[in-house]
């Protein structure tokens, strides 16, 4: 059951670390508000999800010691969000396959057998449904923008489409919390997820390819290798100081 | 998070004996000045100067904090300074919308500071280095920060004056989450009590001198008091800060940088060393370690996101040519 938790929490943190990078950098100081404020909502998910992980690993590992003491080959999150930010565009396109992926799932999970996922739940489904609602207009804008905001916004679905296919497969572990209903089943949240994104994409003008090979892999741990420099940054200072308390 | 230490303000007023006078009888009977107020040109044109400074301080002061954000060593705080560094953006916000109904736009705000017209508060051109230097921002750099904005919650100004109030609650908030990370590291390991002093060594000195030059030679001090724009002379400020830092310091374990620091039981203050105003004024001008990487980061955001602005301008106008069509 923890191994499928743990694939949630390295979801939200990964996708949180990177949000994070552009605070201070972004295209508006709007923007230097928001971004961090969905990263703190991503991070706040992982942290919960954690600690729940590692209470029912039963192993003594806490919230840090998961998030700052495995290696990549260790990471259970999807490809999706591991992903470099690239430019504004892909960033926010990220972030609405992603939402668009969890609002329904913890929509979902307010039904969960287990007290601490119902608790993310609850308050995940009103972020992701924010999130939805700051992506997509993004995805709008710069879809049915000026022109070099409609070629990013292109270039931005080529790069990712590759990527949505993962998001609704399960892993044994994923299938085992499923069938104990602990967390929805994914592959029945397609249809949801199919209605936001030709929603959004509708809007801006865009087409989502015909012919994407899906990329996967990071369920069993086999990632792209953007994760590896993510996590050397992410780790460094904590696995420098052994043992210490921050 | 600034301090004072206004640079380059032009105070000077074309406006009759009479209306200075009926504007300076306001002032002193402690009434807040509003926008639409009618006001001496001097006092805008300072205003305008001081707050788009703030301002700009707490934008760039976010690039030497979020240095350390993907690095945090831990979740919470990573989680905690995400969070401030985002309360400095809004900082950042309030002050310009502030700051814009004396009749000075945002855009032209950042134009001022991109091009090196306008400047920020100089301790930002220092870099962070490890993991502590967060917690002496927060405690020092916060800590002088809201020494000085304190008065500023009366500056005869009432727009600004109502942001600062808002701005110390999380100002205070941030400075106590710096001592907590100071605490925590003097209290761990030797590597870390190592750090911990050596952030100290580093952000002492420049944290003085965030109150600006000694008030002999500050220029701006005489009419910027007499308005109540500031209520507080930069030694004062500065004299304040030190004597509530240093026992700070010694609770922690820590050395403060300044073989000259004693108390001074006849003052009730401590006496400190010279300050390196040479450094100082070299730092103002662009000399410093971190001056052009700082604008050169400011820099590089606005111009890779200018094509983001121009995409939400033109939707915003397809948009609204649509809904026209629509309505005939």
């Amino acid at each position: 059951m923890h191994e499928a938790l743990l694939e949630l929490a390295d979801d939200h943190l990964i996708l949180g670390h990177r949000l994070s990078e552009w605070c201070g950098h972004a295209p508006m100081l709007e923007e230097d508000l928001a971004l961090p404020n969905m990263a703190l909502d991503c991070i706040g998910s992982a942290r919960t999800l954690y600690a729940r992980a590692g209470e029912l690993e039963g192993a003594g590992r806490d919230e840090d010691a998961l998030a700052y003491r495995r290696g990549e080959r260790a990471f259970r999150n999807c490809l999706l969000v591991e992903r470099e930010n690239g430019d504004f565009a892909q960033t926010m396109l990220r972030q609405l396959m992603f939402a668009a992926f969890m609002e329904p799932y913890w929509h979902a999970a307010l039904g969960s057998t287990d007290e601490a996922v119902r608790g993310v739940a609850g308050k995940a489904t009103k972020e992701m449904g924010y999130h939805i609602r700051h992506a997509g207009e993004w995805v709008i804008r710069l879809g049915d923008g000026a022109p070099e905001s409609t070629l990013r916004m292109g270039r931005a679905v080529e790069e990712l489409a590759p990527y949505a296919d993962e998001l609704f497969a399960s892993s044994a572990a994923a299938r085992a919390a499923e069938e104990a209903g602990v967390l929805p089943e994914r592959e029945a949240l397609r249809p949801a997820w199919e209605a936001v994104m030709s929603d959004v994409m509708g809007q801006a003008g865009l087409a989502w390819p015909d012919d994407v090979w899906p990329q996967t892999g990071g369920r069993e741990g086999r990632h792209t290798e953007a994760l590896g420099h993510l996590l050397a940054e992410m780790q460094s200072v904590h696995r420098a100081h052994p043992g210490a308390a921050w | 998070m600034y301090s004072q230490g206004l640079i380059g303000a032009d105070g000077r007023s074309e406006e009759t004996p009479e209306f200075l006078a009926a504007f300076q009888a306001r002032i002193d009977a402690e009434e807040k000045i509003e926008p639409k107020d009618a006001m001496p040109e001097g006092y805008r044109r300072t205003l305008i100067r001081q707050i788009g400074q703030h301002a700009h301080s707490e934008i760039v002061g976010m690039l030497p904090e979020g240095n350390w954000i993907t690095r945090a060593p831990s979740l919470k705080r990573k989680a905690a300074l995400l969070a401030k560094v985002q309360d400095e953006g809004g900082h950042g916000l309030y002050l310009y919308s502030a700051a814009e109904t004396l009749g000075v736009t945002r855009d032209e705000m950042t134009e001022e500071l991109l091009d090196g017209r306008a400047k920020y508060s100089s301790i930002f051109n220092y870099p962070t280095l490890s993991w502590a230097d967060i917690g002496c921002i927060g405690w020092l750099v916060d800590g002088a920060a809201i020494m000085n904005q304190i008065p500023l919650c009366r500056c005869s100004f009432g727009p600004y004056a109502r942001a600062m109030i808002r701005v110390c609650k999380e100002e205070s908030f941030h400075q106590r989450q710096g001592y907590e990370i100071m605490l925590t590291l003097t209290r761990g390991t030797e590597a870390q009590k190592e750090m911990a002093q050596d952030a100290l060594d580093r952000w002492w000195w420049p944290s003085l001198m965030m109150f600006g030059p000694s008030d002999a030679d500050s220029q701006h001090s005489d009419q910027s008091m007499a308005w109540k724009i500031k209520r507080f002379t930069n030694d004062e400020l500065r004299q304040k800060f030190i004597d509530a830092t240093v026992p700070q310091a010694e609770y922690l374990g820590l050395k403060v940088p300044d073989p000259e620091l004693a108390w001074n039981a006849e003052k009730n203050g401590y006496d400190h060393g010279p300050i390196d105003w040479d450094e100082f004024w070299r730092v103002v001008k662009g000399g410093g370690p971190m001056n052009r990487e700082r604008i050169a980061a400011r820099r590089k955001a606005w111009e890779e996101g200018a094509w983001v602005r121009e995409a939400a301008l033109a939707h915003a106008e397809k948009r609204a040519a649509r809904t026209a069509v629509a309505a005939e």
